[in-house]
């Protein structure tokens, strides 16, 4: 199979003359996301100049993204004074500020005798008459979408001090055919929906694929030869194979943190327990050893703890482990059973859904069990994924019915909910990492 | 004037993740035995079936079993319905069995194939004891991936959690 190899070329664009030399104002563009509720920041995104379109179609990326967030107001470009204006030009500050514009990226698209595009942007800080931040890019024009998702985290981390999350990816099933048969395929897609790809022909029922850690592999669950096994795809290559070689079903897989290992349920009889199985040594260690269902395992980032569900205690709870399965602890106290729990990849909380008075809820706590939050409740939420910056889950949703779930995603404020446009139904989705 | 002065710094290269297409690999359709075939909830005798056959079994034996909302206790009229099965698959040994264990939708997938596996395991366990020899039977989960009913009430979801005993052909 083809490999689109990319190369981003990054520079900062360094202004000299009378804006830089000025004395710096005290820049006032800055938005606390750590309240609970967040004022959006109005933001005006000027169409990047270019000769075929291309511009527009990028700074309306950056925008989408950036809108989509929750945290951003695009202001709409009709209210725009100053029209046209590239990155080569300071502002007329008042011009932005009158509008209300907080803050303004303007920029350019050009070709290259190369072939490549180069791609310039400016953040501006109307208020403080400052720019924020310049870089430019040089890329094959097929990545043109990328260029503006690194733009928007450019611009989204430069304004919160936090790192973005729209230079990423998600996994999922896609779901086509009748609710009693459905033909499920593994998908790759942006984290915006766009550039969906299948990565598996529908001939076998898949489940719960995950990124490994450097996103070239896909862990998952396939029905394939008959016996449901955990698999191991190389995205590269789409070279696949079965994990480790256990006596009965296995299911829930997921990478650890280094990308060694793979821990997964092994289901024996009506037990479930949780293995590791190292990727190199192809040696496997048992974790948990009840009479139980212990399953949907999750690894906290720096890899020594593990969250999982057990329904040792009757119904399906939280607990954790160290990492070689020592010192178990439930942590989920409150009413209703909770399942599929996921750490956050800042290490501060855990994700989880929730089943209680007969709707699906979508929920945060820390890793001790303190301080629940319940995020979204409906008919049926299930199956959280972080975001890499740790602020945005992404989960599915499904109707009462016989339609299909779709994907969702809800910020950490509980305000802000979106829907993950898909071709067609859709679950099961895993967040990547940042690409780099 | 402005001027701008531009340091390129090499990226590192990423390798996207090219659609592949795993083709020629898999040869099985689905690997899902249908077995949808009729309810056969009671033991009611039907005519023109022929005796020994898997619809016999179906229509006249029952081919599952249903369970309450995530338990896999194998309640009375369960219990029935496998001494009819037992009785039945002591007669006709020539054929292989396959247990599949199932979950109703309101359950989250990984659960719901473990307890689909509960549930199965303990058909089969039930099933030995009523003198079926294990090395006869096998057992598989679908959690919740495969109901047989689709609508959004109660009665809905009690009829997809079920261990359904399929008749896996003739055994050599």
């Amino acid at each position: 199979m083809p490999t689109i190899v990319m190369r981003l070329c990054a520079a900062v664009l360094v202004l000299a003359g009378a804006v830089a030399a000025a004395t710096p104002a005290a820049a006032v563009v800055e938005l606390d996301i750590t309240q609970g509720n967040v004022q959006p920041l109005p933001i005006a995104i000027a169409d990047f100049q270019s000769n075929d379109g291309l511009g527009q179609k990028i700074s309306d990326v950056v925008s989408a993204d950036l809108k989509r967030s929750g945290l951003f107001a695009p202001i709409a470009k009709a209210a725009f004074i100053q029209k046209g204006l590239g990155p080569d030009v300071s502002p007329n500050f008042q011009d932005w500020t009158v509008i209300n514009a907080q803050a303004l990226v303007v920029g350019r698209v050009s070709p290259e005798a190369d072939g490549r595009l180069r791609v310039e942007f400016r953040l501006w800080d109307t208020v403080a008459g400052q720019q924020m931040d310049g870089q430019q890019f040089y890329t094959n024009p097929d990545n043109w979408r990328r260029v503006g998702h690194i733009i928007a985290d450019a611009i989204y981390e430069r304004i919160t001090g936090e790192k973005g999350y729209f230079d990423s990816r998600v996994v999922f099933v896609a779901e086509s055919g009748d609710k009693a048969n459905r033909v499920k395929r593994l998908a790759i897609m942006d984290q915006d929906g766009a550039n969906v790809r299948y990565l598996t022909d529908g001939r076998d029922l898949v489940l719960t694929p995950r990124f490994s850690p450097n996103r070239q592999e896909i862990t998952y669950m396939s029905f394939g030869n008959g016996e449901p096994r955990v698999y191991l795809l190389q995205l590269e290559t789409g070279q696949r194979e079965i994990v480790g070689n256990f006596p009965g079903m296995t299911f829930s897989p997921r990478f650890s943190p280094d990308g060694q290992k793979v821990i997964m349920s092994l289901q024996q009889n009506g037990n479930a327990n949780i293995y590791a199985m190292d990727l190199r040594s192809r040696a496997t260690t048992r974790l948990t050893a009840t009479t139980a269902i212990d399953t949907s395992p999750s690894f906290s980032p720096d890899g020594t703890r593990i969250v999982f569900e057990s329904d040792r205690g009757g119904r399906q709870q939280l607990y954790t482990m160290n990492g070689d399965g020592s010192n178990q602890q439930r942590i989920s106290f409150g009413d209703g059973t909770y399942s599929t729990p996921v750490w956050s990849p800042r290490g501060d909380l855990i994700a989880f859904t929730k089943q209680t008075g007969g709707q699906f809820q979508i929920g945060v706590m820390r890793p001790d069990g303190s301080g629940e939050r319940i995020l979204t409740s409906g008919f049926h939420n299930e199956g959280p994924t972080w975001a890499p910056n740790g602020r945005v889950l992404m989960y599915f949703s499904d109707q009462k019915g016989a339609g299909g779930p779709q994907l969702h995603s809800i910020d950490l404020t509980g305000y802000n909910e979106q829907t993950i446009p898909t071709p067609g139904y859709a679950s099961d989705p895993a967040w990547s990492p940042l690409l780099d | 004037m402005l001027s701008m002065v531009s340091h390129s710094n090499g990226r590192i290269a990423f390798a996207l993740l090219a659609g592949l297409l795993i083709a020629g690999c898999a040869s099985k359709k689905d690997g899902l035995p249908d077995s949808a075939a009729g309810l056969g909830l009671g033991g009611a005798g039907v005519g023109n079936v022929t005796p020994g056959s898997p619809q016999d079994f179906t229509v006249n034996v029952g081919d599952r079993i249903f369970f309450d909302t995530d338990s896999s206790s194998i309640n009375a009229p369960s219990q029935q319905t496998l001494q009819r099965q037992a009785q039945w698959l002591n007669q006709n040994r020539q054929y292989a069995i396959t247990i599949e264990g199932h979950a109703d939708e309101r359950g989250t997938r990984e659960y719901n194939l473990a307890l689909g596996a509960r549930r199965a395991a303990a058909t089969r366990d039930y099933l030995t004891q009523l003198g079926v020899p294990a090395s006869r039977m096998r057992t598989i989960s679908y959690g919740k991936e495969r109901p047989v009913a689709v609508c959004d009430d109660i009665s809905c979801w009690s009829q997809n959690r079920r261990a359904v005993t399929v008749l896996g052909g003739p055994s050599s």
